[in-house]
């Protein structure tokens, strides 16, 4: 059997779950990152706090990518900028583009966002942007030189699961790129289904930092996401409109 | 004036690398632009602050969703 695994930028990784940085005390990271066989994290960037030395890049094991997001970005502008500065600090030239105007909802701008993939794929970004997910965005993001999509699947941090399911479906079906579902998934079996449905990998960290036990449920994410991955490669059992189907032989009974 | 993170500093005339030891930071774990644009990490020793300079000093922290 061929070895499963999805490409972003040239790299290939073999871990579907790419998690989050935010929300922890930094030693959890570390054993969050083992128990979910993290190969992809993420990390905003922020003005220095010279009075706080610690630096998280400390607390994150050497051979895992990095992914700096531009959150905090309010348009294509903003986001490019803070994108430079991350890949100045030297981890790579991966970046998750996340703009957003509106701070109740926090909701992706999908205009800005594609102007600020189409800039800095120009720059030689691997850009991996964030999204409201609809169909015309997405193929405008391809367009634009994105690596892959990371469409919501609910509200940043709701922990609400695949309230968009339909239109993230649209985009596996429709998109020829790598569909990361990111935002929203609180439960393992949420992120189970997402790959069941055909996603390449899916982005979380509410679900595990709000966790009683963060470890514990980085391992359980680990391993729906790698069910949901088999099932889906497996080819899922078909539905009936309607009625029954048994599994048993309908001959050989007692009374006969 | 330099404005540093959002903050008027009275640090005109002085070195980047002399402002960045004094504050304290470390320098391999940061990143600067200077009137936005990016400032390498070569150019801190040459670099004189100027009045008027905006700077943006960052570096990484927890992020994600």
């Amino acid at each position: 059997m061929t070895k499963d695994t999805f490409m972003l930028g040239g790299r290939e990784f073999s871990s579907r779950f790419i998690l989050g940085s935010g929300k922890y005390s930094l030693e959890l990271i570390r054993a969050a990152v083992e128990n979910a066989g993290a190969q992809i994290i993420t990390l905003a960037v922020r003005r220095t706090n010279t009075r706080k030395n610690e630096n998280i890049l400390d607390y994150i094991p050497e051979n895992v990518t990095l992914l700096p997001n531009t959150s905090g970005a309010r348009d294509a502008k903003e986001a490019v900028r803070i994108a430079r500065m991350a890949r100045e600090l030297g981890c790579g030239n991966f970046v998750k583009v996340e703009i957003m105007k509106d701070s109740k909802y926090l909701l992706p701008d999908n205009a800005e966002t594609v102007k600020a993939t189409e800039q800095l794929a120009k720059e030689g970004f691997v850009v991996l942007p964030y999204m409201y997910p609809d169909l015309y965005t997405g193929r405008d993001l391809m367009n634009a030189g994105a690596a892959a999509v990371m469409p919501l699947a609910a509200p940043i941090g709701s922990n609400k699961g695949l309230a968009t399911r339909e239109f993230i479906q649209i985009l596996i079906d429709e998109i020829d790129l790598p569909v990361i579902v990111d935002a929203g998934i609180g439960r393992p079996s949420q992120a189970c289904e997402a790959m069941e449905m055909g996603a390449a990998a899916i982005m979380a960290n509410t679900a595990i930092a709000t966790a009683g036990d963060v470890p514990a449920m980085a391992g359980a994410f680990k391993n729906a996401i790698e069910a949901g991955r088999a099932a889906y490669l497996a080819g899922l059992g078909r539905v009936l409109e309607r009625g029954a189907s048994a599994s048993d032989p309908l001959t050989g009974f007692l009374r006969d | 004036m330099v404005r540093i993170n959002g903050e008027e500093k009275k640090v005109q005339g002085m070195k980047l690398t002399e402002y960045l030891e004094a504050e304290g930071y470390r320098q391999e774990t940061i990143a600067i632009e200077c009137n936005e644009e990016i400032l390498s990490k070569s150019e801190y020793d040459k670099k004189i602050l100027q009045d008027g300079d905006v700077l943006e000093i960052v570096n990484f922290v927890g992020g994600g969703r």
